[in-house]
């Protein structure tokens, strides 16, 4: 494994490193230090690359990230793995607001908690959150899956889309158009492999979980709704 | 009346305030329980480039030689920190509007004529097409709210980046595309169900601020290993901040759409009722830039009602770098087009009028999904019509330039320029024609 220490190599020549792995196929790897909470780290990857970074860092680390695994001992901020593609993206501690935002693909693992808006507007990204979730999570959410296993905020899934969400444990409001759903065994062998991938085991059972997902009342404008607007 | 024709009641008077289309609007309001949607740009008379004059040559100036004197009309734009700045060979472009709200031909006739003369396209809401990156030599690819399709493979793709915070039609709105025009291949792109209602974020989704909006923009410039300039477009409504904090953001080029901005798909009153004039926004925008020292080191591309030759000189003149055309752009496609007022009857429309983008149904064949619409266009006669126009554009600005001495059409100043009207002095912060009277400044004499 590479050592790159963020205190002496400049973040761009580090990403560009990185950017130069794609269309390559050796898996390189990569112990990053003193990232101290820096932005965009490891951001823009497309190649099976492992960047394991030993500290906290700041907005869109693992940003778009495609085939590349990124683990971040310690917490990270707004945007974490923004527009992720595929691969991994896991934070051993807390994630600011908007963690996996318009996600396409792959999976984000928070330890800790996410703050508000994780996974705003997932268009398909798998995002599991151990801890709770803040406000207007999922809020637009089109495709993927959220699971969460502590709490969820207020608004929870706001004007949902087609995105399925999980939670464990209590959600304090729901948003427009968002609703819970029964939980089909179909759903629970979903959220089993969505668990067994994050490598959370069977202690975990998948029947503590609620499901909520969209109502559809809102796709089409309804002078009805108008209250819901 | 009475039989020898003279009157003996006042004769039929309409109410200046309840007009036709306010009593209309009412009756339909009344008749719906819903606003009114619709697209193309504000339709109501506000200061704009006719208000200005250009003074041309005289004693103390001499002009240039038309057909024989050179006037450069070339462009560059992203100086400020792309590695790869954008080389354009006119200072007029091709707006952002998105594969969903035009048809794929159209798009494709935007590209044709663009490269004819040497200019860029934009997307749009909805991500970007091959057909759209393979017919445009230059393209700028938008980030918007919605980030409907956005992916970094795309964004790679890109010769410029493009931040939408808002467009001059809806500052402070999203976007919409309703269910009629979301065929199965835009339901694909925006990883939606097919038929239902797009209304985009208004904001995006990962930033908040323009504190955020700097993070965000390095986050662009690490994604492309900093090689694209990176626009940030506005919505004018307080232009003198908004474009400071965009150069504070980061930003290489500032993108200022005035609310004769046109757009696919907005209520009625927002369009008509929010944000500022293009006319009104110029003068504040290239202020912030100068007190900045950053006017020309930072671009400006003014949109928003712009023709003809004379608005793209008039936007030049004012302190823009470049201008860009959307409703412009589609009507030299063929929108609106006299030989369809037929059509367009049938749909409640007529020629010169046509604006319900929205509803998919456009007889031009540009502003729909439908195949059996769309494919009436002809993208290569369409790009073609688009590059005549923007030649027009060109010559005019040009003819305009050296009627000013200028040698390049950037050089064209507001010293040229001469005000119409007391609100478009003020506004362009030109002099009155015929004085030296500036509204708010104190005379400066001659």
């Amino acid at each position: 494994m590479d050592v790159v220490d963020l205190e002496k190599t400049p973040l761009r020549d580090f990403n560009q490193a990185l950017h130069d792995l794609a269309g390559k196929s050796d898996e390189a790897s990569f112990q990053v230090l003193n990232p101290r909470g820096k932005h965009a780290v490891a951001s823009g990857i497309d190649a099976p690359a492992y960047v394991e970074i030993e500290g906290s860092v700041g907005y869109y680390c693992g940003s778009m990230n495609k085939q590349a695994t990124v683990v971040v001992n310690g917490s990270a901020g707004v945007g974490l793995a923004e527009n992720i593609m595929s691969g991994i993206v896991h934070v051993k501690g807390d994630a600011s607001s908007s963690a996996g935002a318009t996600g396409i693909g792959g999976m984000v693992v928070i330890d800790g908690n996410a703050s508000s808006r994780c996974g705003i507007s997932n268009r398909g990204a798998d995002i599991i959150v151990k801890g709770n979730v803040g406000h207007m999570s999922a809020f637009m959410a089109q495709a993927g899956n959220l699971v969460v296993l502590g709490d969820a905020g207020e608004a929870f899934g706001d004007s949902l889309y087609e995105a399925k969400l999980f939670v464990r444990g209590n959600v304090k409001s729901l948003g427009a158009d968002c609703v819970e759903k029964e939980m089909k065994d179909k759903h629970k062998k979903l959220l089993r492999e969505l668990l067994d991938k994050a490598g959370i085991g069977p202690e975990v059972d998948v029947s503590e979980f609620k499901r909520y997902g969209s109502a559809r009342q809102l796709y089409n404008f309804k002078i009805d709704n108008l209250e819901a607007y | 009346m009475s039989r020898d024709g003279r009157w003996i009641h006042s004769p039929p008077r309409p109410s200046a305030t309840f007009d036709e289309y306010a009593i209309a609007e009412i009756q339909r309001a009344a008749a719906t329980g819903i606003y009114d949607i619709r697209g193309f740009g504000a339709k109501r008379k506000v200061p704009h480039f006719d208000d200005l004059l250009f003074l041309g040559a005289s004693m103390t100036r001499y002009p240039l030689e038309g057909y024989r004197e050179k006037c450069a009309t070339d462009v560059v734009l992203g100086t400020r920190f792309a590695k790869k700045p954008i080389h354009l060979k006119v200072p007029i472009t091709i707006a952002g509007m998105s594969f969903g709200s035009l048809s794929g031909p159209a798009k494709e006739a935007l590209g044709r004529g663009a490269n004819a003369v040497g200019t860029s396209t934009t997307t749009g809401d909805g991500g970007m097409t091959p057909e759209e990156r393979g017919h445009s030599k230059i393209l700028v690819y938008q980030v918007l709210p919605s980030r409907y399709g956005m992916n970094p493979d795309d964004l790679r793709k890109a010769d410029a980046l493009e931040v939408v915070v808002g467009q001059g039609a809806k500052p402070g709105g999203g976007g919409m595309l309703l269910g009629q025009k979301i065929s199965d291949r835009v339901a694909e792109m925006r990883t939606l169900p097919k038929g239902i209602d797009q209304r985009s974020a208004c904001r995006h989704p990962d930033w908040t601020g323009c504190d955020d909006l700097e993070i965000k923009i390095g986050e662009l410039r690490e994604l492309t290993d900093w090689q694209v300039p990176i626009y940030i477009k506005v919505g004018a409504s307080r232009p003198y901040y908004d474009t400071a904090l965009a150069v504070k953001s980061g930003a290489d080029v500032v993108v200022l759409d005035g609310m004769q901005g046109g757009t696919a798909a907005t209520q009625e009153v927002f369009i008509e009722h929010v944000g500022i004039p293009t006319l009104a926004a110029i003068r504040p925008a290239v202020q912030a830039l100068q007190d900045l020292d950053m006017h020309r080191k930072v671009q400006l591309i003014v949109s928003g009602g712009i023709r003809t030759g004379a608005d793209v000189a008039k936007a030049l003149a004012l302190g823009a770098d470049a201008v860009s055309v959307g409703t412009g752009a589609l009507i030299a496609l063929g929108d609106n087009a006299p030989h369809l007022d037929e059509e367009y009857e049938k749909i409640g429309s007529k020629a010169g009028c046509y604006d319900d983008y929205h509803e998919g149904n456009d007889p031009a064949g540009i502003t729909t999904q439908n195949p059996e619409l769309y494919k009436r266009f002809d993208p290569v006669e369409g790009g073609r019509r688009l590059a005549n126009y923007l030649s027009v554009l060109t010559l005019e600005t040009q003819t305009i330039a050296r009627a000013c001495g200028k040698s390049h059409v950037n050089h064209l100043e507001p010293e040229d320029l001469a005000a119409l009207t007391v609100e478009s002095a003020a506004m362009a912060q030109v002099p009155l024609a015929g004085t030296s009277w500036i509204p708010g400044k104190s005379n400066g004499g001659f």
